[in-house]
């Protein structure tokens, strides 16, 4: 692996990154607006308002960026940061084709992803508790507890699949991936959206930014960029919870043709998700704080360990 | 009961139907909206018909409708007659910041010289450029609408019977007089010559034929 490779791999992963959020955004514009019997966004751009988001982007770009005076200063403007990057450095283990079509392959590459998600979470707290606002703070604490209760779940759910490939190799997961895999982890599946949805702090698992309520919590001293960064970061967690998702229990580029089509599938699989991930926002109404709680310790867990069992069960009857 | 969960797959039915159906949005400013009959959206004035009777200012409740005037004469219609003056309209405008859009100006009038145009597009960037004078509002007439239909069976409008009435009485009038000029010249008809006769019988032949 050259240079030359190296910086190819890492242009492609950040040109996926910069674009893709971006056409989720835009898809939830026009597809929310349509649920709704609207149109959306119509001018931007000039056809059916596509460069909305570029112009939303310069707006937010000449805002002014303001730090309240009785911030952690330092935190404040890093938190941003933390809550963006964490996505991107996700994206390049991510396998998009079969074989060498990924940026860079992690032979602990479930355990990675799952670790560095986590990080982009302590963003939003870090954010919240260094606002200097009680709506800052509230929001920050609802974002900690909800990570808490999701992460377990989650985990639970990529470990079974980890179990049934017996690797811990997003390409290896997917080398060892049979079709049937689809209704045997079919509960490990829909328990890791649902957790993954709850850590982007996506609606219906929306309280700890509720604007509403508690005026888009962490996020409530911000302006600008910063804001604008925290915005793009929930759009990439959805392109990276929705590609995590088709790798892990969808098959990601297997499917007809798979030798020459498989990014094809593998970006089909997220698009899908990613619009499953804007449905599910426009047709349900916001869950309670302890609602989300019970939701994760009394629903998904068990789940979770259901899946693990049925998983542990099958393998050694196989084998 | 119902199966757990079915709300949920309800919900996302019913957004999902949405989305394939089409939106609801109003293009405006691409597409002119469908206006009902009787659309309220400027007040016209029609000037020849107004006589400066000031009614319409005095009834504004707001107060809105400015019309300044002055008296001309008229030399008599007949010689040896007497002048007449006639109230000649120098300015009328309306307030439409001020205007509330009641339309009692336009119920007073008596003259029919207000109307309602559906014409709405007359936002200004400063609030003094709203006060219209009668140029714009003469302008606004040409938009006015013909009254939509009455509903069928409906009761005939009053002005329509009213003019009714008055044509038959002037026709009346006329039948009258025809034949009284008839029985007029019924007895000289023989004393006189041929041609006269004849010409008269061409003149008014049907009614001639129907007395």
């Amino acid at each position: 692996m050259d240079v030359a490779d190296v910086l190819w791999r890492l242009a492609a992963v950040l040109l996926a990154f910069l674009l893709l959020p971006l056409i989720v955004g835009q898809a939830e514009h026009k597809a929310m607006a349509h649920m709704q019997g609207r149109v959306g966004p119509m001018y931007a751009g000039g056809f059916h308002g596509w460069a909305q988001l570029v112009a939303d982007g310069v707006k937010f770009a000449q805002k002014e960026d303001i730090v309240p005076e009785g911030a952690d200063r330092r935190i404040f403007q890093l938190a941003p940061a933390v809550a963006l990057l964490p996505y991107l450095v996700v994206l390049i283990v991510i396998p998009v084709g079969d074989g060498d079509a990924v940026g860079q392959a992690v032979d602990a590459g479930v355990f990675f992803v799952l670790a560095v998600m986590g990080v982009g979470v302590l963003g939003s707290l870090m954010g919240g508790w260094a606002s200097a606002n009680k709506f800052s703070l509230l929001g920050g604490l609802r974002t900690a507890a909800q990570l808490l209760a999701y992460e377990l779940p989650m985990l639970l759910a990529a470990a079974s699949v980890a179990m049934a490939a017996g690797t811990l190799s997003l390409p290896g997961i997917l080398e060892s991936w049979q079709w049937w895999w689809l209704l045997w982890q079919i509960t490990g599946g829909l328990v890791f959206f649902t957790a993954g949805l709850a850590e982007l702090q996506r609606p219906p698992f929306d309280a700890p930014v509720a604007d509403s309520e508690i005026i888009f919590g962490a996020f409530t001293e911000y302006t600008g960029l910063r804001f604008a960064l925290f915005l793009l970061a929930e759009y990439a967690g959805i392109v990276v919870l929705s590609a995590l998702t088709a790798v892990l229990f969808l098959g990601g580029w297997h499917g007809p043709a798979a030798a020459d089509l498989g990014w094809v599938w593998t970006l089909l699989k997220t698009a899908v998700l990613a619009f499953v991930v804007i449905w599910l926002r426009v047709s349900y109404p916001r869950l309670r704080e302890d609602q989300i709680q019970r939701l994760a310790w009394t629903v998904l867990v068990p789940l979770a360990l259901f899946q693990i069992a049925l998983t542990g069960v099958v393998k050694v009857v196989i084998q | 009961m119902p199966v757990p969960g079915s709300g949920l797959a309800k919900g996302l039915a019913v957004t999902l139907r949405t989305m394939t159906r089409r939106s609801v949005t109003a293009h405006y400013p691409d597409t002119l909206p469908q206006l009902p009959p009787r659309s309220r959206g400027v007040i016209a004035l029609f000037e020849e018909n107004c006589t400066v009777c000031m009614l319409c200012a005095r009834e504004c409740p707001d107060w809105c409708i400015y019309i300044d005037s002055h008296k001309e004469t008229v030399p008599p219609a007949a010689p040896g007659g007497r002048e007449r003056s006639r109230n000649v309209l120098d300015r009328f405008a309306i307030d439409f910041s001020l205007c509330m859009y009641c339309g009692i100006c336009i119920d007073v009038c008596p003259f029919d010289a207000l109307f309602w145009s559906p014409e709405f597009e007359y936002a200004e960037t400063d609030i003094r450029d709203l006060t219209h004078e009668r140029d714009k509002l003469r302008e606004w007439m040409w938009t006015v609408p013909e009254p939509p239909p009455l509903d069928p069976a409906a009761e005939e409008p009053k002005e329509v019977g009213a003019a009714r009435k008055t044509a038959d009485k002037l026709a009346a009038q006329q039948a009258e007089a025809e034949a009284e000029a008839e029985a007029d010249a019924e007895p000289g008809a023989g004393a006189a010559s041929e041609a006269p006769g004849t010409d008269r019988e061409q003149g008014n032949g049907g009614q001639g034929g129907a007395s």
